[in-house]
C-alpha cells in the first residue's frame, strides 16, 4: 500500500515539474534573442559602406555660422558642392582658395551651390579660417557629426558633388589640385541640364 | 643676529613672493590640471581611443583651449561636456549616457555575470548530489528492458 502511495506521489511531483510555467526560460531566451537582433542591426549599420556615386543623398540640414538653416531638399534643381573641412586640417588650406574661386565663378549662374561643412572643429578657429581664406559661400559646423556620419567620411578634406536630383556624382578624397579640376567635375552636370 | 637680519628678510620676502608670482602667471586662467580633469572624460572623433587630455593633435589642442575658455567664463564641467555633446555628438564622451540603447552597456554585463554565476551554482549542485542507488547497481529497469518488442527481438537473436 505504501509503495502504491509513494508511486502516486512521485507521479504527481513529476507532473507538477512538467507543468511548471516556463516563463523564466522563455524570458531568458527572449532576452537573448532581442540582444542578438540588436547586435545584428548594429553590425548591419556599421557595415554599411559610404554613400557611393549614383546613390541618392537623403535630406540633411546645415545651420551656418550665420544662423541660416539650409536643407538639402530645398536645393533640388541645383548642383551642390559639399566640402568637408576643418581649421586644424592643413590639406584643407591647399584647396580653400580654389574652392572659393570656383564658387565665385559659378555664383552668378545661380544653379550651383557650395556648402562648407566644418568637421569636429572649434568655432573661433573655424571663423578665423574662413576669414583668412576670404570664404564667402555658406559654411556651418557639423553639429553632432551627423552629416559626416551620413557620408561616412574618412577624414578631411573631402568633397561630394551632387546633381540636381541630389544624386551623388563625384567624390574627391583629399584636396582638389586646382580650380580647373573642380570645374571639370561640375560642368558636365550643368551641360546635361541645359 | 643683526648680520642675518637682511638675509632673513630676503628669504621671507622670497617665500611670500613665489606663490604670488606663480598665481600671477595667468591670473584668472584655469590651470592645465583643471582643463585636463575635464578633457580626460572626452574623446575627439578624429583621434579615436585617445583621451583628449593626452592627445597631441592640433584638433585636440583646440578642444582643450576651448575647455579653458569655457572654464574661464565660469562654465561647470557638466555644462562644458554638454556643449561638446551638442556640438559633436554622444560619441565624444568617455562613458556613454545611460539612455536608449546605451542602457545595454550597463545592463548586459552584470546580467551575464549573474546568469553565469547561477549556471555555475546549478552545475556544482548537480555534481555534488549522490547518484541514485538504483542507477549505481543497475537494477533499474530501463524502458528498453521492459519493451515487449525488444525482449522478443533479443529472444529471437538468442535462438539463432
Amino acid at each position: 500500500m505504501d509503495a502504491v502511495d509513494s508511486k502516486e506521489t512521485d507521479t504527481v511531483q513529476r507532473a507538477s515539474v512538467r507543468s511548471r510555467p516556463q516563463w523564466g526560460r522563455m524570458l531568458v531566451w527572449g532576452g537573448l534573442l532581442a540582444l542578438l537582433v540588436i547586435l545584428a542591426l548594429g553590425l548591419q549599420r556599421s557595415q554599411q559602406g559610404p554613400i557611393t556615386v549614383g546613390d541618392h543623398v537623403s535630406n540633411f540640414s546645415l545651420t551656418t555660422f550665420d544662423g541660416e538653416q539650409i536643407n538639402l531638399n530645398d536645393l533640388k534643381g541645383k548642383v551642390v558642392v559639399l566640402n568637408f573641412w576643418a581649421s586644424w586640417c592643413k590639406p584643407c588650406e591647399q584647396e580653400a582658395a580654389d574652392l572659393e574661386a570656383a564658387w565665385r565663378f559659378y555664383q552668378p549662374r545661380g544653379d550651383v551651390v557650395f556648402l562648407g561643412v566644418d568637421y569636429v572643429d572649434t568655432e573661433p578657429e573655424a571663423r578665423a579660417y574662413l576669414q583668412k581664406f576670404a570664404i564667402t559661400y555658406s559654411n556651418g559646423p557639423d553639429l553632432g557629426t551627423r552629416i559626416s556620419q551620413k557620408f561616412r567620411i574618412q577624414g578631411v578634406p573631402e568633397t561630394y558633388i551632387l546633381d540636381q536630383e541630389n544624386v551623388l556624382q563625384y567624390v574627391q578624397i583629399g584636396p582638389f589640385a586646382s580650380v580647373e579640376q573642380i570645374k571639370a567635375n561640375i560642368d558636365p552636370l550643368l551641360k546635361s541640364d541645359q | 643676529m643683526k648680520r642675518f637680519l637682511p638675509l632673513l628678510t630676503l628669504i621671507f620676502a622670497l617665500l611670500l613672493a613665489v606663490p604670488a608670482l606663480a598665481q600671477g602667471e595667468n591670473p584668472g586662467q584655469p590651470s592645465d590640471d583643471q582643463v585636463n580633469a575635464i578633457a580626460k572624460g572626452l574623446y575627439c572623433p578624429v583621434c579615436e581611443n585617445i583621451p583628449l587630455d593626452v592627445c597631441g593633435t592640433q584638433a585636440c589642442a583646440q578642444w582643450r583651449d576651448l575647455i579653458r575658455e569655457k572654464l574661464s567664463q565660469g562654465w561647470s564641467e557638466t555644462q562644458i561636456k554638454q556643449y561638446f555633446v551638442d556640438q559633436y555628438g554622444d560619441r565624444v564622451l568617455a562613458t556613454p549616457p545611460a539612455r536608449g540603447l546605451n542602457w545595454l552597456v550597463y545592463l548586459v554585463p552584470p546580467l551575464a555575470i549573474a546568469a553565469g554565476v547561477f549556471i555555475l551554482y546549478r552545475a556544482l549542485k548537480a555534481w555534488k548530489q549522490p547518484l541514485p542507488q538504483a542507477d549505481v547497481t543497475g537494477e533499474t529497469s530501463s524502458p528498453a528492458a521492459t519493451d515487449e518488442y525488444i525482449l522478443r527481438l533479443e529472444e529471437e537473436l538468442r535462438k539463432r
